[in-house]
């Protein structure tokens, strides 16, 4: 295998990899791809009022049980001088309130913070039919057995299959004349709408199912729970709401109860009363995942920076954009352009202090530092000192006049200039090392020619990492790290002109 | 403002990075880079094969050696003090003359014994070494410049670069120094350089910059003029130094000594790419021909291979027969 195709091949391979993974964090975990990207998250609260009778109350309600398409992120229950529990049952897990003794008007609180997934809603719900205990018209009053029956055998009539006639069945009971059959069934039977067909379906050994749920839309108040049926036909199961009819699961369907037990029980108090209130706002995902609320999702995500203590995240952000600094430096300006850089990476190290100094101030300081250092080094040349012992007194000197810096701005009321301890010390004293071994060899303008050749990479490196979308996909997408690894080895295979030789060697075309 | 990249590529013109990659990279074997860019060894290697140095006069290892200094000078008048593993030309010293205990640099500067000390000092420190590695200081003879070049050089070292690829020298050019220059043969410094024959050692072309010129800017001399004596036996010097190096792709800088002749200066790994605008010519043009040839000839069929293929009359006469 030749060198070139190995360079190929490798840098292929890697960009292959990080643009997988990519695409596999931003469709498919909804990691955003842009910065400042927003999600709505929903607070869905439940109230719960009644009155207390001077005796002990136990109050149960249904609570939602995890499910595909939106994530609970958090819950929330207020409820002073209420015992609070909640308890596992056959039929889903129920918020449970007590209290001894209960006087007057109370107000029960829960809530929860939802948020829709990205992507489309599938159904991963089992396929297999639940079991369910047959019941037979015998159940009913006996006035009501045979309207019930006639109106089965009716509606069985006018339909073909099992979806057929759970439409027309609630058609019959949502028609605004309803027939007298159907009038009777409601004034007789003593059950809901919802009930009601829920049994007849059951007559006909329908697998049927309750459910309560609401649309996750903009801020409601006072709403109840939407009931809805869902009907399994041997395949999939089928959504059924009472006033619609058959309807399509949307994602922003929020199953609060599923099954048939009530919503709320209140024992030991009157006027008891559910309503559901519904909020929306809009949060950066970003925040989400600092609340490590997307994370647990995946395994991917479980192994990335997210799951590190903040103040390491904090370093990567830094550590993670010197490659993209490298890309712009090394690759890019000394490769493809050729421009020269006194020190190889001098100028990303410099970007990164410009990063917490801000721009501006942080090229002042840099001057200002660099400038009084080549005087001092100066003095200390005719000194006749040892390199090393020059170059740690260059560095003392640093460190004071920083200090000296941060001092008196801090006196004179300059924040910016606090941040000078960012500049790497060590890079700061060989630069003025390498300026001044410059200045005595080749003379002043040369210093200002290399120096400002420098400061100027340095500004790209820091356009370059300071840019919101490249800091926010460098440190959300690491693996983008291999697609500029990539980069950087097909960039080290290229043996084209650089730009700066399409001027060099000009005058050899003419 | 740009010349046309695939022009270049069509005059053969060799870019940094593919020299950096397809030249120095698969030609030069990194565990013999020490053999040049250390001048000490260098020079050993170089005596021991019998190839023509300057003479080393002394070295000086440790900072403590300093304090010895006025003794080590001793008795020498004319002498060149440079770090070992220097690049660049940097941290080089030429003291041409000796007046007591005062050194006269060649453009007149006075120096004292204790700005020499520190000289060596920073040299010793690793100042003007790769990666600021402890250095030595050589002192060598200062060789006796052959006159032929006083009227094409300012203040100092006039040398000869010769390509050596494969072991067959490509291309050469005359390096001389100008005031810009600071008495230093180094052309991003302003030195000029001056394209040669590899047929014959003449002139052919001569630029400052990268801008061509007609005659030195200080001495006023036409170039044209110029033929470089004992040319033959400079292209076999320089080749025989390929299987001295085991370098693929080699600069070799030649002095004029007037007693001694051409001498070996120093070697390169990393040779530049100006000497084709001295030539105007692509070295990939010399490079692809040296490529079809055999290894393993000797010296002197080396010599004459490039001497017959790569003058500039032979090229010319070429390029109007595939014109005809």
């Amino acid at each position: 295998m030749s060198k070139r195709f190995q360079v190929l091949f490798i840098a292929l391979g890697l960009a292959f990899i990080g643009f997988f993974i990519v695409w596999y964090k931003v469709s498919l975990l909804g990691i955003p791809f842009l910065p400042h990207e927003k999600r709505s998250v929903y607070t869905v609260g439940a109230e719960i009022s009644f009155e207390g009778q001077k005796k002990s109350v136990l109050v149960s309600m249904a609570l939602p049980e995890p499910q595909e398409g939106i994530q609970i992120l958090s819950e929330d229950v207020a409820s002073s001088g209420f015992g609070y529990a909640e308890a596992e049952t056959q039929n889903g897990k129920r918020a449970e309130w007590s209290k001894r003794y209960v006087v007057g008007p109370q107000m029960l609180y829960y809530s929860l913070e939802v948020l829709i997934e990205p992507g489309e809603y599938t159904s991963k719900r089992s396929i297999t039919p639940i079991e369910q205990e047959i019941e037979t018209l015998s159940d009913l009053p006996d006035i009501l057995q045979t309207t019930a029956k006639n109106l089965l055998d009716d509606v069985r009539s006018r339909s073909a299959d099992i979806h057929s006639f759970t439409a027309q069945l609630i058609l019959d009971f949502s028609a605004k004349e309803p027939s007298q059959a159907v009038k009777i069934m409601l004034k007789e039977g003593g059950m809901s709408k919802l009930e009601m067909i829920y049994r007849l379906l059951r007559y006909r050994k329908i697998p049927v199912r309750q459910i309560h749920g609401l649309y996750l839309e903009s801020e409601r108040r006072n709403i109840a729970l939407t009931p809805m049926l869902d009907v399994y036909d041997g395949k999939d199961w089928q959504l059924y709401d009472l006033n619609k009819g058959k309807v399509i699961r949307h994602k922003n369907f929020f199953v609060w109860q599923q099954g048939s037990d009530s919503l709320i029980d209140v024992t030991g108090a009157k006027k008891s009363n559910i309503s559901f209130s519904l909020n929306e706002r809009q949060v950066p995902v970003q925040y989400l995942l600092d609340k490590k609320e997307l994370l647990n999702k995946a395994a991917i995500l479980d192994f990335s920076l997210f799951t590190l203590p903040i103040s390491e995240q904090n370093a990567y952000r830094h550590i993670l954009l010197v490659p993209f600094g490298a890309l712009v430096v090394v690759v890019l300006l000394r490769i493809l352009v050729g421009l020269r850089t006194s020190g190889t990476f001098m100028p990303v190290l410099i970007a990164l202090a410009f990063m917490e100094t801000t721009l501006f101030a942080g090229l002042i300081m840099f001057i200002l530092i660099v400038g009084m250092g080549l005087v001092i080094r100066s003095y200390l040349s005719s000194l006749n000192m040892l390199l090393v012992a020059r170059i740690s007194a260059v560095m003392i000197v640093v460190i004071m006049i920083m200090s000296f810096m941060s001092i008196l701005s801090f006196k004179l009321g300059i924040k910016e200039v606090l941040t000078v301890t960012f500049f790497p010390m060590i890079i700061l004293a060989w630069t003025i090392e390498r300026m001044s071994i410059l200045w005595e060899e080749e003379g002043a303008n040369e210093v200002f020619i290399q120096g400002g050749g420098s400061l100027i990479v340095a500004i790209f490196a820091y356009f370059a990492m300071s840019d919101p979308f490249i800091s926010h996909i460098a440190f959300n997408f690491p693996e983008l790290l291999l697609v500029v690894l990539a980069l950087i080895i097909l960039l080290g295979r290229y043996s084209g002109y650089r730009l700066s030789e399409l001027i060099r060697f000009k005058s050899m075309v003419e | 403002m740009f010349a046309n990249p695939f022009t270049l590529k069509k005059l053969g013109i060799l870019g940094m990075n593919k020299r950096n990659i397809h030249y120095i990279g698969s030609h030069n074997d990194r565990k013999y880079y020490p053999l040049v860019d250390n001048k000490l060894k260098t020079k050993i290697i170089a005596q021991n094969a019998g190839i023509a140095v300057p003479k080393l006069l002394k070295t000086i290892e440790y900072q403590s050696q300093l304090r010895g200094l006025k003794e080590i000078l001793e008795g020498l008048e004319a002498f060149v003090i440079k770090p070992s593993q220097g690049s660049g030309g940097k941290g080089i010293l030429v003291i041409v003359r000796r007046e007591g205990d005062t050194f006269l640099k060649a453009n007149g500067q006075r120096l004292e014994l204790r700005d020499i000390q520190r000289d060596i000092s920073n040299i010793l420190s690793g100042l003007y070494s790769l990666g600021g590695k402890p250095d030595v200081a050589m002192i060598e003879k200062l060789v006796e410049f052959d006159p032929i070049f006083d009227r094409y050089s300012y203040e100092g070292v006039p040398d000869i670069r010769v390509i050596i690829y494969r072991g067959y020298p490509a291309m050469a050019m005359l390096r001389c120094s100008t005031r810009e220059s600071d008495g230093k043969a180094n052309l991003h410094q302003g030195a000029v350089g001056v394209g040669l024959d590899i047929a014959t050692g003449k002139a052919l072309f001569s630029v400052q910059h990268g801008v061509p010129v007609t005659q030195h800017p200080d001495t006023g001399y036409d170039f044209s003029e110029l033929e470089i004596p004992h040319w033959k036996k400079i292209l076999t010097l320089a080749a025989s130094c390929y299987e001295v190096t085991h370098l693929g792709y080699l600069g070799v800088d030649i002095v004029l000594d007037k007693h001694l002749g051409p001498l070996i200066l120093e070697l390169n790994a990393r040779p530049g790419l100006a000497i084709q605008i001295a030539n105007k010519t692509g070295a990939l043009k010399r490079y692809d021909v040296i490529d079809t040839q055999e290894e393993h000839l000797d010296v002197s069929s080396r010599v004459a291979f490039s001497m017959g293929h790569f003058g500039a009359k032979k090229e010319t006469q070429k390029g109007s027969l595939n014109h005809g």
